[in-house]
């Protein structure tokens, strides 16, 4: 594929790199209007981080509020909106998009040897529909925030003065993103295999992202139109959802969570999808279980959509319609078990590396473990009723989101990190601020669910002295967790300037991302590669040399 | 393999055209798929309000005009047939065809339109309109009003509403708001909360209404590209795909129309 393009430009290749899409082409316009998957996934990259610092530093904010009772650095109301700024921009700006627009995005094209997704252009409306999306919700805050938490319950959505329009329209316009993501990554799988790839020889990570990618176009429509009626309710008082114009607020909640129910899944199956990558790459050893792995993110993506009930078990729902829900929800974590299981079985006699990404792979298992069986107490009904809208909910949602996703998206940016740069990072340091992560997270969130299960309510701004010693210890917990992520932005941006430059195919994996340089070319492959068994290690050799592995068959044949 | 025998239409990721093709279909189906969940949590909304307040519904329906969204339904009808014949006009290369079938499905678009706002207008005027700005007055709406009058609802049976008033429901948060808007009184009186209706219909309606407007936009690009000749057998794939969304926003129509105006 040497292009006329190609050669036209490699006169312009940076001495340290050479030809890559990196370097391909220069200029802003080369990048707001690139139809490159990779660009596209770096540019979403920078985007979601800087969301997550924003929902970061507003994390902080309410966690240092919370330190002492009584006002301590914010009024009732700025808390109010403070903690709605964390909670919309984690979940509508970083944790949706994240893993499957940024890493997604990257990896997909080239795990399938394709040399693009099946819609570029629609790819690059994607992100700047994100960019748009988050400026409404974003303008929103500075034009006064929004105070009626990350979930716009009516009827507060409906009466209180604050910028519900702006923020619901900007999270409408979000959903338009993740649609085209996710129909953009089904027709890419569909279509764009490359000749020997079966659907049960694509690596896992394209079977997560298949799951992810129906939620996507299947539930968010759903949101939609449940936000734009919310914006009807608001601008035309349309009274669908308002009691006292005839309308229902509880038909509000079920609008909802039709969506953000498996929205969960949209956070939890692509991250689950890295460990599956991760574990077998780093422990060099087969997948455990493939068609299980496989078939389970499946089954959770359906089951999803069977669950949403489980946020109203207080909100008068019928007893019958409240026992399906329970049981349905008990029924999701026999796939995400089928999962864990096969990881742990991976790991069996495998030949474990603790590189950085790996420690964050071990990591989820330990915190996605202790966030899925919690999930467990709060899908039952009688434990419910007590653990309903506590900090048990809270520290549930952040050991799935956090322990889960977070965690799998740091484990998958480190995976990936040479591959997208070119470059090595600091594992040693990598290491420090992975056990700072762990401690930290942990320290921050495992009192939560104490001090849930003794009672205290979620979003309250004040407490009464018994939870004095939990919200402490919470928030010093806090405090080391973004120590360790000021750390992770450190040793990144400094591999970025002076890293070592990274081989083809550091860790050993062997989908064909890693059959390709780093970074790669424009054009991803320089021809089109055949697909074999991802999962296959048997063929790749360290190269001492090269820093890196290499294939067997290919130095064979350099030495006969 | 040069670049000089790729079709200009076929996208360098692509190897095939038939692979373009396909992709596109799926992407397009992908894409009707949404639209239908996203009319669908109105359907929903419908059937949940509906089922709960049937005597509205029974009541309200009278006074959208049967005539004129019956109208509606024929030039949507003949508009997806037109634009059916046009993708094939589009595959067999007949040019001229082609245009004129467009512009006869853009004038079908207008004409729906036209009548809509006919329709809007009168609601406006009659002060039908949804939620908080529901104030129905007299004047002139004799001429929407049912022809014969609706039997009373106090006998209970299937109309009767399977809530309790909101002032004696569990919530209790409302006032009986019967007393207000009981301007009609014997057998034709008005239930209360019938803006829900209204809210309904102009939700609906207006959704499915901006669907129209984008269709006919979309139709307009088309028109545009096969007057500069675009289209033949080999490349047919924009019509195709317009053709499709067409067809689902007409579909969506054949569910509003019995749904809201042929209740009871």
């Amino acid at each position: 594929m040497g292009t006329a393009e190609g050669t036209a430009t490699g006169a312009r290749v940076s001495p340290r790199l050479g030809d890559n899409y990196l370097t391909h082409t220069r200029g802003f316009a080369s990048w707001a209007l690139t139809l490159d998957h990779k660009r596209i996934g770096v540019m979403y990259l920078v985007a979601i981080l800087t969301a997550f610092l924003l929902g970061g530093v507003a994390a902080l904010l309410v966690r240092t509020e919370l330190i002492a009772r009584g006002p301590t650095i914010m009024g009732a109301d700025a808390y109010n909106k403070m903690f709605t700024l964390h909670g919309a921009a984690m979940v509508f700006l970083f944790i949706i998009p994240g893993i499957p627009a940024a890493l997604g995005n990257f990896v997909l094209p080239l795990m399938l040897g394709a040399k693009d997704v099946a819609f570029p252009r629609l790819n690059l409306m994607s992100f700047w529909l994100w960019v748009v999306g988050a400026l409404f919700a974003i303008g929103a805050v500075v034009a006064g925030g929004v105070d009626t938490g990350w979930t716009f319950y009516t009827p507060y959505s409906t009466t209180t003065n604050t910028n519900v329009i702006a923020t619901t329209f900007g999270a409408f316009i979000l959903g338009f993103s993740s649609i085209f993501t996710g129909m953009n990554f089904i027709v890419t799988i569909h279509k764009l295999r490359p000749v020997g790839m079966t659907w049960f020889k694509m690596p896992l990570f394209l079977w997560s992202l298949y799951g992810t990618a129906m939620i996507q176009v299947l539930a968010t429509p759903v949101l939609a139109i449940t936000l734009l009626l919310l914006i009807a309710e608001r601008a035309l008082k349309v009274g669908i959802f308002d009691p006292a114009l005839g309308g229902d607020p509880v038909l509000y909640q079920h609008f909802f969570w039709f969506y953000s129910h498996p929205a969960v899944y949209i956070m939890i199956l692509p991250a689950m999808g890295i460990i599956s990558e991760v574990i077998s790459v780093h422990a060099r050893k087969h997948i455990f279980g493939y068609r299980f792995i496989a078939l389970s993110s499946i089954a959770i993506a359906v089951l999803g959509f069977l669950v949403w009930g489980h946020h109203m078990f207080v909100s008068g729902q019928s007893g019958m319609a409240n026992a399906i829900f329970s049981v349905l929800t008990f029924s999701v974590a026999i796939p995400s078990a089928i999962k864990v299981f096969n990881w742990l079985a991976t790991l069996y006699k495998g030949d474990i590396r603790l590189s950085t990404a790996m420690i964050y792979g071990l990591m989820f298992l330990v915190t996605f473990g202790i966030g899925g069986l919690t999930g467990l107490h709060l899908g039952a009904l009688a434990v419910d009723v007590h653990l309903h809208d506590t900090y048990f909910v809270v520290a549930h949602f952040h050991y799935v989101m956090f322990g889960g996703t977070v965690v799998a998206l740091l484990a998958g940016l480190h995976h990936w990190w040479p591959k997208m740069f070119g470059v090595m990072f600091d594992e040693r340091l990598g290491r420090i601020a992975a056990a700072l992560i762990f401690v930290g997270f942990n320290t921050t969130f495992f009192t939560q669910f104490v001090m849930g299960s003794h009672g205290m309510p979620r979003r309250y701004y004040d407490y009464v002295p018994q939870f004095d010693l939990y919200h402490q210890i919470s928030t010093i917990g806090s405090y080391v967790m973004a120590a360790g992520f000021f750390l992770i932005a450190y040793y990144l941006i400094l591999s970025l300037v002076r890293g070592k430059r990274a081989p083809m195919n550091p860790w050993g994996g062997n989908s064909l991302e890693w059959h390709t340089p780093s970074p790669p070319p424009h054009d991803n492959f320089s021809e089109t590669p055949v697909a074999e068994d991802p999962y296959d290690y048997g063929k790749l050799v360290y190269d001492p040399a090269k820093g890196g592995f290499a294939s067997r068959s290919y130095e064979g044949a350099g030495a006969s | 393999m040069s670049h000089a025998e790729h079709p200009p239409y076929l996208q360098h990721h692509f190897e095939t055209a038939e692979q373009q093709f396909d992709a596109g279909k799926l992407g397009i189906w992908l894409f009707l798929a949404t639209e239908i969940l996203l009319f669908g949590g109105l359907f929903c909304a419908y059937a949940i309000y509906r089922a709960n307040h049937p005597e509205i519904f029974v009541y309200a329906h009278h006074y959208l005009d049967k005539t004129l969204g019956g109208t509606n339904t024929v030039i949507l009808l003949c508009s997806s047939l037109t634009m059916a014949w046009a993708v094939r006009a589009s595959q067999l290369g007949q040019r001229k065809l082609l245009v004129l079938l467009l512009v006869l499905t853009l004038l079908g678009g207008a004409g729906f339109m036209g009548i809509k706002y006919v329709e809007y207008q009168q609601k406006w005027k009659h002060g039908l309109l949804p939620g908080a700005h529901f104030a129905p007055h007299d004047e002139g709406i004799e001429a929407a009003a049912p022809e014969k009058p609706i039997a009373p609802l106090a006998g209970g049976g299937a109309d009767r509403t399977t809530i309790p008033p909101s002032a004696e429901g569990p919530a209790g948060t409302v006032p009986p708001a019967s007393a207000d808007l009981s301007l009609r009184e014997g057998p034709t009186r008005r239930p209360s909360n019938v803006q829900i209706f209204f809210s309904i219909y102009f939700l609906m309606t207006g959704l499915h209404g901006i669907h129209v407007l984008v269709g006919m936009i979309a139709i307009g690009w088309i028109l545009v590209r096969s007057l500069r000749g675009h289209f033949g057998p080999d490349y047919f794939t924009p019509v195709d795909f317009v053709g499709l969304y067409w067809h689902l926003v007409d579909l969506i129509w054949i569910f509003l129309f019995p749904l809201l105006y042929l209740i009871g």
